[in-house]
């Protein structure tokens, strides 16, 4: 009986301690896709800043109150605006940031691919 | 035609390169995001400075009335420097002024206030910074001019006898 108690506490204790961490996961991944404002070129999670500190306490309450990654972003992005997101979203102040590399890789590719053509007909 | 093309495009490209770093010299290199006009105030749960009584945001902005929120701390410099201009606005009667203790030590907060004056009609307390973020706020000091619930104006860094003017024209 002793043992089955030791298990059972044994089992939950390492059930806790799991999701625990994987909530401090979340937490450490979303503060690392937010930038210090005040800090150039460091993520709230690498800084420690007032700032930074306060933003992380900010993020493990509404994670507690049960608010998902997303909406934390949409919430931040909302105060703050986009600049907050190392990762922004796709919107009419983005389209240029998204589509330039495709751009790049289509017109690049043209100019490959017409160099290619001209060797053709040459030969 | 394909000799004449190609240098005209490089220069294009690196002209057009060019335009964007110089123009980008100019700027300066702190972000501040342009704030939307008129944005709803947070709502949150706080405590009064000198009572601790719990407090609601609601009972604190009420009204038509003009509120000037003022993030401070006593261990901030410019705050010290911005605090004549908060002064002088305490003398205006159809403005109220409240202060955001911002992660301060409660005797340090007090001294500051018996030595400089206290011009806020009511103090409440943000121990862990986070109604700062609530409020979309950098840091100290910070600023804000509030009607009818909505941020009218937003001032990030100390007052300034240019900003107090605003402040007075604004609050006419």
């Amino acid at each position: 009986m002793n043992i089955l108690k030791f298990l059972i506490s044994g089992i939950f204790l390492i059930y806790c301690f799991s999701s625990d961490l994987k909530a401090k996961n979340l937490e450490i991944e979303i503060t690392k896709n937010l930038r210090c404002l005040i800090c150039q070129g460091q993520s709230v999670y690498d800084s420690d800043s007032e700032f930074a500190n306060s933003l992380k306490i900010l993020v493990e309450k509404k994670l507690n109150e049960g608010l998902d990654e997303k909406q934390i972003y949409v919430y931040l992005k909302d105060k703050y605006g986009d600049w907050i997101l190392y990762d922004p979203g796709f919107s009419k102040n983005t389209y240029f940031l998204w589509l330039l590399p495709i751009l790049m890789f289509i017109f690049g590719g043209a100019i490959i691919l017409r160099k290619v053509i001209l060797k053709k007909k040459k030969l | 035609m394909k000799t004449k093309i190609f240098p005209i495009f490089l220069i294009f490209t690196f002209s057009i390169i060019f335009f964007v770093f110089y123009k980008g010299l100019q700027n300066t290199n702190i972000y501040t995001p342009e704030i939307k006009s008129e944005i709803k105030i947070p709502n949150f749960d706080t405590k009064e400075f000198f009572s601790k009584d719990k407090i609601n945001s609601d009972q604190i902005f009420i009204g038509s009335d003009y509120y000037l929120l003022n993030i401070w701390a006593s261990w901030c410099v410019p705050c010290k420097e911005e605090h004549k201009y908060l002064m002088d606005l305490s003398e205006k009667d159809n403005i109220k002024i409240i202060g955001q203790n911002y992660k301060d030590n409660f005797d340090n907060a007090k001294n500051f206030l018996i030595n400089l004056d206290n011009p806020y009609d009511l103090i409440f307390l943000d121990n862990d910074g986070t109604i700062a973020i609530e409020w979309g706020a950098y840091g100290v000091p910070e600023t804000f001019l509030i009607q009818n619930n909505k941020i009218i104006k937003k001032i990030i860094g100390p007052l300034d006898e240019k900003l107090l003017f605003e402040i007075k024209e604004l609050t006419q």
